[in-house]
């Protein structure tokens, strides 16, 4: 196989677990899975933008994107939850 | 949602998929676009690196703008939140894990911000990478002891937030004293002007994305 | 299929499902990760078509830069609007019929 093929294969794979990982975020049942899967996608995102030879691009969709995105998703999902803990403890 | 809409749903979301994929691919013919223009007039910018030049000169206005929709962003998330109250934020100096990361990375962060900041005049970064790393080491003391909020007086903290926006406009209103149009900086100048708006962006953008953590963990303004 | 013709076609791929996710879902926090995943599928799109050139195009990913920073942003004012709406009604969506009188 050429390097060309390869590395169109590769492309491939990574549009593929893309797409995946962008449905698992929206439909999985637990809301941090989803969230966990969100930041997996932003991560691979990065790595999309570097294969694009983005890397401005690619440093800030690995810190603001996938990082500052995830852990506020992920502070307001403990909110959340912690506000329907003490409703049910009521 | 019952069977039929669900159905009538997938089948619009495909032919929408399809119709913005043809779309896309009737676009992706290979042409000349702006990149060559962009090079050719490197030399007139003051950076060497171009998507900076792009950034913060020729599309400059922009960048501009979206300093202001930061701080717009953490004005509405404060006024979402209530008073502080400073007695039950709780810390977590008992986690030695979250201690030595703490204690390690903070000060690697903001080196490295500070390296971003300098070598996106020439190499990848500038002040948005910067900027986001700042943010990333302000989470990590938010995360180890949210009192740390506290820490910043009121008026130091604002002053910090608008400091990003108010040096950009300084800059770009400035050199109209000189005769020159808005945002019209003059070439010799350039580069270290650039440099001095980047400096004043990335303390703001690293505060601002902070801020607007501090103001979804905690539903509170300081 | 080139590279630029497959990145965008995920692209729009993305936008799709992003806009699925965005109709069908009713919990509000699913429907901010749609719109990140929408926004996503867009840069992608701009990214990729800005490749088309021999000579790399660089404001396509001024755009983008941009384009991350707005997003961020717009998320955290949506996800404080959505804890407030928590905090004030109990509810983490927008069904404003008989479901929630019924329970």
């Amino acid at each position: 196989m050429t390097s060309n093929s390869l590395l169109f294969f590769f492309d491939a794979l990574l549009v593929v677990t893309l797409l995946w990982l962008a449905w698992q975020s929206m439909s999985s049942r637990d809301l941090f899975r989803g969230i966990v899967s969100f930041i997996a996608f932003g991560l691979l995102l990065a790595l999309i933008w570097v294969r694009l030879d983005a890397p401005d691009v690619a440093l800030a969709e690995a810190a603001i994107g996938a990082g500052l995105s995830g852990a506020l998703l992920l502070t307001a999902l403990s909110r959340l939850e912690s506000s329907a803990k003490e409703k049910k403890d009521e | 949602m019952n069977r039929i809409s669900s159905v009538v749903l997938l089948l619009l979301l495909a032919s929408l998929a399809l119709i913005l994929g043809l779309a896309v691919i009737s676009l992706a013919q290979p042409s000349s676009g702006i990149g060559q223009l962009v090079n050719m007039q490197m030399s007139n910018s003051g950076v060497d690196h171009p998507v900076t030049a792009v950034l913060l000169n020729f599309r400059g206005y922009d960048t501009l703008l979206e300093m202001a929709v930061l701080l717009l962003a953490v004005i509405a998330v404060w006024s979402l939140g209530s008073r502080s109250s400073p007695q039950q934020t709780p810390s977590n100096h008992s986690n030695p894990i979250l201690l030595a990361l703490f204690r390690m990375l903070t000060p690697l962060m903001i080196v490295v911000a500070g390296y971003l900041l300098w070598v996106g005049a020439h190499a990848p970064g500038g002040a948005f990478q910067a900027g986001s790393i700042l943010a990333a080491a302000g989470v990590l003391a938010l995360l180890y002891d949210q009192r740390l909020a506290g820490r910043l007086s009121s008026w130091s903290l604002r002053f910090s937030l608008i400091l990003g926006c108010a040096m950009f406009v300084a800059v770009a209103t400035g050199v109209m004293l000189g005769g020159a149009h808005l945002l019209q900086y003059p070439l010799p100048w350039a580069g270290s002007l650039i440099l001095l708006i980047e400096l004043a962006a990335t303390i703001s953008i690293g505060l601002t994305l902070t801020a607007l953590f501090y103001g979804t963990s905690t539903g509170e303004r300081p | 299929m080139s590279q630029e013709i497959l990145y965008a076609l995920a692209g729009v791929g993305l936008f799709v499902l992003g806009l699925h996710g965005l109709i069908v879902y009713a919990h509000l926090l699913r429907k901010i990760l749609a719109l990140n995943i929408m926004g996503s599928g867009v840069f992608l799109v701009l990214i990729a078509l800005g490749r088309r050139s021999a000579v790399a195009d660089p404001v396509p990913d001024a755009m983008v830069i941009t384009g991350i920073v707005v997003t961020v942003s717009a998320t955290a004012l949506a996800l404080v609007l959505l804890l407030r709406l928590k905090e004030m009604t109990g509810h983490t969506d927008l069904e404003q019929n008989d479901r929630h009188h019924e329970q």
